[in-house]
């Protein structure tokens, strides 16, 4: 299934299409300078330098307002930037809107469908507009529609469909054109923590099994950090960080100190002076039932084996400061 | 070029289906049924008094006994409001519901959108008038029992043109509108002010351009008179309203023989002969050139607003 959905993929990009490479020689299917977008005197989008990686899955993260859609409106060629260049798939945007139009697939902020139209119909007309011929665009749709899990209420009315419905409807339209890149504008924007972890779930699918690029923006960290391989931070239209997200992570940390918070039995004075020894904690103070150490580096790794020395029993173990979050909060209160 | 026609093929399909076009044809229909036979009911009786039966088929549309506007007056009427209501939410429904976003990223121009539903509102007007013609004259010729002559018909094809070129005009207006406006009733609301501007406004305005250029005096001499009279009728002509009017005037009622004000002069000696149909096309013909003109201005302006303009969800 991924492995035939991959052929076509490959077919249907267009010979003499070369993509620009970075200093690893990894392609790049986005690839932008200085691109800027100025609605009169205020600047959306400020020198924005940026590329994703073919088959990666990249998120570009900001808070409302950052400039995320904008930059997206404009890699799809739907609104002209005031400067700056890109390339989408080889192409460039403004000037080729056609072809990027032809192997993007784009779900919209608040993806729409016509509500007098079934679901399915729905994807007809998609599967039309783009040229596919009626045999295939059946096949296609009923392939989609599987992979969406959408197949029993495609022939509802697209008015009565959910928001999560909709959403993954809107995956399967995007998924019609067999896509090189796929940008998901707010994917999990409105969904309830079950159909977010389903929409992500697909997302991971689709990137791995048909080997699409994906693209998608969001305000949600921790939904987010689960399944893109890079990230861009991107804050009142600057990108201020851009890489994978252990990267990121230890440039947040470089000069910061940690708060690592355990509870172990007993928890005696013997525990504590066990864990004010591990070189790198500076401190551990008691908080309700749990110690909290301060240390200037992760040291989880040599917790067990002081607490177990000191002959009690690990109960509980966490990093209070994790992951992008703090990467998140540090440039948004910088930027 | 698929995108033109999948766009064409949804949109006529869409029109065809819905209620906005069951109620506008049920309304016209009515009108016309309703208007012919009254017609015919006047015809008949002038009929048995009088021999002539030229151009007595022709009367069904144009003539009436005063107890209803006859088919012409309904139609110029009715015809603005069916094109205002095929465009006036083509463009800002699909803003509004999201859609536009995901049409837009789709590989197709931006003027495919436009022109692909202009053209599958005119498929529908066309084939909503031309059935409403076919049923009308059915009902006619039962009515009166004499079938139109070769003449007649080309006549009533001509004005069938005239006016779907003219509904189609008022719905590349309102589909402008429909790009201006971000929300549909505005732009519902915007063309119904056109409409009644032109319908009911413009004359008035024409007479007082006719004032300001060719000042009338107490008791003005027959030049200043008649140019006062052209005046008036050219500025009433930027009135489509007026260009529907005239064509339709002229290519229904064969002893019309020019628009302008004619002299005494010019009559003396004039034979009273319906002009041929040759003679009434070319008549109407700059008529024509002007609805389309107008039509194509209307297309320049939803352009030029619609195809840089940015999308956003
Ligand atoms: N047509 C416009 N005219 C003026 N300013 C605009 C226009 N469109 C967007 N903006 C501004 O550009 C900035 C970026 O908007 P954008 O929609 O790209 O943000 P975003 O990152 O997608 O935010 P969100 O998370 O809320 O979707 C915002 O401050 C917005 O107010
Ligand atoms: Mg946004």
């Amino acid at each position: 299934m991924g492995e035939r959905a991959f052929t076509e993929t490959t077919q249907t990009s267009k010979p003499g299409l070369a993509l620009p490479v970075d200093e690893t020689g990894a392609p790049l299917i986005v690839h932008t300078s200085d691109l800027t977008k100025a609605y009169g005197d205020f600047v959306a989008v400020d020198r924005l330098n940026f590329s994703v990686r073919e088959g990666d899955i990249f998120g570009l993260l900001g808070p409302n307002g950052a400039g995320k859609t904008t930059t997206i409106l404009m890699l799809l060629g739907l609104t002209e930037p005031t400067a700056g260049t890109m390339r989408v798939c080889g192409f460039n945007s403004t000037r080729d809107p056609l072809n990027v139009k032809r192997i993007v697939g784009y779900l919209p902020e608040n993806v729409g469908f016509y509500e007098e139209l079934t679901g399915r119909e729905n994807l007809q007309y998609t599967a039309r507009l783009n040229g596919i011929p009626a045999q295939e665009a059946e096949r296609r749709i009923e392939s989609s529609l599987a992979q969406v899990g959408m197949l029993e209420a495609a022939d509802k009315k697209a008015g009565q469909f959910s928001r999560g419905m909709r959403q993954r409807l809107g995956i399967a339209d995007v998924l019609l054109k067999n896509p090189r890149l796929v940008i998901l504008d707010e994917p999990t924007l409105g969904l309830d923590p079950d159909g977010v972890n389903q929409l992500l779930d697909l997302i991971v699918r689709m990137s791995r099994q048909q080997k699409i690029t994906v693209m998608l923006s969001s305000h949600q960290l921790h939904q987010v950090q689960q399944i893109c391989d890079r990230v861009g931070i991107f804050v009142k239209g600057r990108m201020v960080a851009e890489g994978n997200i252990e990267e990121l992570w230890k440039q947040t940390l470089k000069g910061r100190r940690l708060i690592i918070e355990v509870q172990a039995v007993p928890q005696g004075q013997q525990t504590v002076t066990a864990l004010q020894g591990i070189e790198g904690v500076e401190a551990v103070e008691r908080s309700g039932e749990m110690l909290l150490l301060s240390c200037n580096r992760d040291v989880r790794d040599k917790i067990a084996k002081a607490v177990g020395d000191a002959g009690a029993a690990l109960l509980h173990l966490r990093l209070l400061e994790h992951g992008l979050e703090d990467i998140y909060f540090k440039y948004f209160r910088e930027g | 070029m698929h995108g033109l026609s999948a766009v064409f093929e949804k949109e006529f399909r869409d029109h065809c289906g819905s209620r906005r076009f069951m109620i506008l044809f049920a309304l016209i229909c009515l009108a016309g049924l309703s208007a012919v036979y009254v017609a015919a009911q006047s015809i008949r009786s002038d009929l048995s008094s009088d021999s002539s039966t030229e151009f007595v088929f022709l009367k069904l549309f144009t003539s009436s006994s005063g107890v209803l506007p006859p088919f012409l007056a309904f139609i110029s009427f009715l015809g603005p409001l069916v094109g205002l209501a095929l465009g006036f939410d083509a463009i800002n429904s699909e803003k509004n519901s999201g859609t536009l976003s995901r049409l837009l990223s789709q590989p197709l121009f931006r003027d495919s959108v436009i022109n692909g539903k202009f053209l599958a509102g005119l498929a529908t007007i066309a084939l909503m008038l031309a059935s409403i013609m076919l049923v009308i004259s059915g009902l006619g010729l039962k009515l009166i029992g004499v079938p139109p002559s070769l003449d007649e018909m080309v006549r009533l094809i001509a004005f069938l043109l005239i006016t779907i070129v003219y509904v189609a005009f008022w719905m590349a207006v309102s589909i402008l509108l429909s790009v201006l406006f971000r929300q549909a009733a505005t732009s519902a609301l915007a063309g119904m002010a056109l409409w009644i501007f032109f319908a009911f406004f413009m004359p008035m305005i024409a007479g007082i351009i006719a004032n300001v250029v060719v000042p009338m005096n107490a008791d003005p001499d027959t030049l200043t008179l008649l140019r006062h009279e052209n005046v008036s009728q050219m500025a009433s002509r930027i009135s489509p309203t007026t260009l529907f009017q005239e064509a339709t005037v002229t290519v229904l009622t064969p002893g019309i023989r020019t628009l302008g004000p004619v002299l005494v002069r010019d009559v003396i000696g004039m034979i009273p002969s319906p002009l041929s149909v040759t003679q009434s096309l070319l008549v109407v013909w700059p008529h024509m050139v002007g609805l389309v003109a107008l039509t194509l201005i209307c297309f320049a302006a939803s352009y030029t607003k619609f195809l840089r303009e940015e999308i956003r969800a």
